[in-house]
């Protein structure tokens, strides 16, 4: 078989198991896809040189009886914002060039338990700020659809190489939607999932309170097997939390029927672009036709969740990102007189704009005087957002809206207009918020290029996110489009 | 110059005090690196504590169970939820760019420490007590590369802190020196830190401002830091309230500022006004849930607390009868406290046992420097040597040799006695004699006495006392002589 590459994770899993492929041949058809299709899609960073030997220890322990792995042989690309112990963690930004972390990040480690094999880094938006991955301090990662347009971001790499099936699973990271947009953008399945499910060590922090790592997949069900590998309680991180996880075959195998589908439709009123908005009535009829029961749900203070985010999210990253300052790793501007100095040029080359901007923004609303009105602020508007989604969340099981408002951009369209790009983050922001699940699922095509529809259900149910997930699936095709490469 | 003193004397010292203490935990506050001072530099780091991206921290259930017996035994309030905060500031020893710290809702709140004052005790209010975690230490000097290089130490880094800030007040640099003394001695007794200044695992930093008696108004205050003893605190503070008054009174005004103590040359200098003093940007910590303390835990914390100083001293007062300032002195430190109730117990003489701690075996320790863990006199041998005293065998002024041979060979009162044959002379012909002998020999003396000056009558018990090498019992002395003086 020469394009294994085609294969999803639950194929090539239980293919490995019952020895019927091997995870070196699994792994092979993998590494030379990637070898065939990064110069034109440029989705990694780092490239494991010890996959193959991984996929050989697979293989003898698979042969040895151990069948018990969800994802054996299962390639693996990873957002450089995770950690995998001697392999190095950029985060894409030159100041952590060539920093080689001492440990694996836990949900890396799980998924590796599980049997996947890490097939490398992949590119993002400089400390997953952005929402096209053009922020990388590297390079741009483009679209599988099309070459002109980003992928989106910030985990634009992962989104781009499952998309691409140069992996059949990938982790990214969503602190405002950098898992669900890119996977909108590039027509994969993307999970966000409760925050507290999977652990954050070994996760690099842009905003500690809305980040959660996640899979990226090309089918719901292997979404679902991921997530289960991943999620659970982590000693070494306190905001994680232990909550049943039922088997994720059997989480999948639900239908439509009586699912009641909350959509707020004052919040899509706007600013949706006629292509994606056409995708989503459809999604939402296909839904209706299948079972499901749609409502009209008011969430008031989603207006303000993109400025709250943004306070929210740049207060904590000026202070997550403040040990970057060239005293103990990374990059240290050589040649400064003193302390002062030696901080200040060190942080000037080694940080792109977008992350300077963020520090800044971030600095300025912690600042004496200015605190009261933006965080505490932020935070207060914050908890309404909570309490809008546990009122809707009395009338329905999953609230549906388009992932993002517009499909992919071209590349360069939006770098020169920051708030614009804020905006590409309007669906996906409330969840982070709230801290609750949120998946999304290729919907249709607009001119040629994927629409996400985005599903979000209660805290901790992400079980009713894959049901729901999974019946779309069964009654369109969209899922089964690959780009043309 | 005119009356320093009665100048001085017009203005009222308002002076509050931020003691940082480390947690004796086993390990440091968010990881499980082990918390020791004194090993080789950087052997006790790992991911969390160096700060490494990715790492995260997980707050030690002991590091909270010692600074809720802190506060306990502070008296203070424990708040059942409180948060934590990051403060901000870049400097090479935080290698995160932040330190945990607490911020709006520390631990605990509105307790007290007793110090001692002219008519017992007066209450010094604890307005907090929060947790954070302590920074590194630069290195610069003492290794190859020392003339253009610092290093950086981070054993310390996340050592478990906790800080206690007093309310204004402090009114003399005595009482700075007694709330120490007595915070320390409380600290050491619960166990919660050892209490050492010159380690750096008790450190002070002291805010001051002056202002004209009678006046309500608080006066412009500066911050004194790098006190690294009581003793420096206590000249710090004097020397800050001087400075300050004599600022004042040359027209001039006090800057609200951060000043640095300079121990050598006994003065503070400016370290960073207000203008240059940081914003931390505090902001409740995402890492780290809220921290909430439920009534069990609280109360088992209370159950592992020992007897405290200030009841232990009263308790002293009450029970043993010795005056404040002894009771004061015996519980400053727990074992001391310790081996004066034994020998006060064991003796049946609390007021004897006192006296021989107090000037005895504290001063040899001292003389010595020796802790108590190490003294050659064990509160039974103590024991043993006042029962002879009040036995009669040996007097009170033999006993001191006594103690003293005691003290350099280890061996018990008794044996030394017998020894030496220092056994006191009860039998009153024998002294009679000697009282005949010098009586007969110093007319003189005799008649300076009849005359009426009765105070002579010490020159005659030194004499017999040296007649008989000291050995004679000073109230048989005292009386026979009477009976022999007096006719």
């Amino acid at each position: 078989m020469t394009d294994l590459w085609r294969l999803n994770a639950r194929e090539i899993s239980e293919k490995v198991r019952k020895r019927e492929v091997s995870a070196v041949e699994v792994m092979r058809a993998h590494l030379s896809r990637i070898e065939k299709l990064e110069p034109r899609i440029d989705a990694f960073l780092h490239v494991n040189e010890h996959a193959l030997s991984r996929a050989r220890s697979i293989d003898s322990a698979v042969s040895r009886g151990s069948v018990d792995l969800p994802l054996a042989g299962v390639p693996a690309a990873i957002k450089d914002v995770l950690h995998v112990a001697n392999m190095p963690t950029t985060c894409a930004s030159k100041i952590l060039r060539n920093y080689v972390p001492p440990f694996t990040a836990t949900c890396v480690a799980r998924l590796e338990r599980a049997g996947a094999i890490i097939l490398g880094k992949t590119n993002m938006d400089e400390f997953a700020m952005g929402s096209s991955t053009e922020n990388s301090g590297y390079k741009p990662t483009r679209n599988p659809w099309s070459a002109a347009h980003v992928p989106g971001g910030s985990s634009g790499g992962s989104a781009a190489a499952v998309a691409a099936q140069m992996a059949p699973i990938a982790l990214g990271t969503d602190t405002g939607g950098s898992i669900r947009q890119p996977a909108a953008f590039c027509g994969v399945v993307g999970i966000k999932p409760t925050y507290g499910r999977v652990s954050r060590y070994g996760l690099v922090a842009f905003a500690s309170s809305l980040d959660q790592a996640g899979p990226f997949a090309r089918t719901v069900q292997d979404a679902a097997v991921v997530l289960a590998a991943i999620s659970g309680r982590d000693d070494h991180d306190a905001t994680s939390v232990e909550r049943r996880f039922p088997d994720a075959h059997a989480e999948t195998d639900g239908d439509a029927r009586g699912l009641r589908v909350g959509v707020p439709w004052e919040f899509l009123k706007r600013g949706v672009d006629a292509g994606v908005m056409t995708s989503f009535r459809e999604a939402l009829d296909q839904l209706q036709a299948c079972g499901a029961l749609l409502r009209d749900v008011s969430l008031p203070h989603l207006a303000h969740a993109v400025a709250t985010y943004y306070i929210v999210a740049t207060a904590e990253a000026s202070s997550n990102l403040a040990r970057y300052d060239g005293v103990r790793y990374g990059r240290r501007a050589e040649g400064a007189t003193d302390l002062d100095q030696m901080y200040g040029e060190t942080r000037d080359r080694g940080f792109g704009a977008e992350v300077k901007r963020r520090i800044i923004l971030g600095t300025f609303v912690l600042s004496s005087g200015y605190y009261d009105a933006y965080y505490l602020r932020a935070q207060k508007v914050r908890a309404l957002i909570r309490r809008d989604f546990e009122a809707a969340f009395e009338s329905c099981d999953v609230i549906a809206t388009p992932t993002t408002p517009s499909p992919a951009f071209k590349i360069g369209e939006k770098t020169d207009d920051p708030l614009k790009m804020y905006l590409e983050d309007v669906f996906t922001v409330p969840a982070n918020l709230a801290g609750l699940p949120g998946l999304s699922i290729p919907c249709g095509l607009s001119a040629g290029l994927p629409v996400g529809l985005q599903l979000m259900s209660r805290w901790f149910d992400e079980s009713m996110l894959l049901r729901a997930g999974h019946a779309f699936e069964r009654l369109t095709e969209h899922h089964l489009r690959r780009p043309p490469l | 110059m005119r009356d320093w003193k009665a100048i001085r004397a017009r203005y009222e010292p308002v002076i509050g005090l931020e003691v940082h203490a480390q947690l004796k935990t086993a390990t440091k506050i968010f990881c499980a690196c082990p918390n020791r001072f004194g090993d080789e530099p950087n052997t006790h780091v790992c991911p969390v504590c160096l700060g490494l991206p990715g790492s995260l921290p997980v707050l030690s259930r002991q590091a909270v169970s010692l600074a809720m017996r802190a506060a306990l035994a502070t008296h203070c309030t424990i708040q059942t939820t409180s948060i934590f905060a990051r403060k901000n500031y870049f400097y090479p020893d935080l290698p995160k760019g932040y330190q945990i710290s607490q911020y709006e809702r520390p631990l605990a709140t509105e307790g007290y420490v007793e110090i001692p004052a002219n008519e017992g005790f007066r209450r010094i209010r604890v307005q907090r007590i929060h947790i954070e975690e302590d920074a590194g230490k630069l290195l610069h000097e003492g290794f190859a590369w020392s003339n253009d290089k610092s290093g950086i130490d981070f054993n310390r880094t996340g050592v478990p802190l906790i800080e206690i800030v007093t309310a204004p007040d402090i009114r003399t640099s005595e009482e700075a020196h007694e709330y120490l003394a007595a915070l320390r001695a409380t600290l050491v007794y619960a166990e919660v830190s050892d209490g050492n200044m010159e380690e750096g695992s008790l450190r002070c930093d002291a805010n001051v401002s002056v202002r004209r008696s009678g006046e309500a108004a608080l006066g412009t205050r500066t911050e004194i830091k790098n006190l690294n003893s009581i003793r420096n605190v206590a000249r710090a503070i004097e020397h800050e309230i001087s400075r300050q008054v004599a600022l004042i009174e040359s027209g001039g005004d006090v800057v609200q500022e951060t000043r640095l103590w300079n121990a050598d040359r006994g003065e503070t200098v400016s370290m960073r006004s207000k203008e240059e003093a940081h914003d931390y940007r505090y902001f409740p910590e995402p890492d780290l849930p809220p921290l909430l303390v439920d009534p069990e835990w609280i109360e088992s914390a209370r159950r592992s607390l020992p007897e405290l100083p200030s009841d232990r001293r009263r308790r002293f007062i009450e029970h043993y009868g010795i005056p404040a300032y002894d009771a004061g002195v015996l519980t400053l430190s727990r074992e001391v406290a310790d081996y004066f109730e034994e020998a006060a117990r064991a003796s049946g003489n609390p007021k004897a046992a006192s006296n021989w701690v107090m000037t005895d075996v504290l001063r040899k320790l001292k003389e010595d420097t020796r802790p108590l863990s190490a003294c050659p006199v064990s509160p039974g041998r103590l024991t043993e040597m006042i029962c002879l005293i009040d036995d009669g065998v040996i007097s009170g002024k033999i006993a001191k040799d006594v103690f003293e041979k005691m003290w350099s060979t280890g061996a018990p009162a008794g044996m030394i006695v017998e020894c030496e044959e220092l056994t006191q002379v009860t039998d009153a012909s024998a002294i009679e004699a000697v009282i005949a002998e010098i009586v007969g020999a110093h007319a003189d003396q005799v008649a300076v006495y009849r005359n009426g000056k009765k105070a002579a009558l010490g020159w005659f018990v030194g004499q017999v006392m040296r007649k008989t090498q000291g050995k004679a019992n000073p109230r048989l002395v005292n009386e026979l002589l009477r009976k022999a003086l007096d006719g």
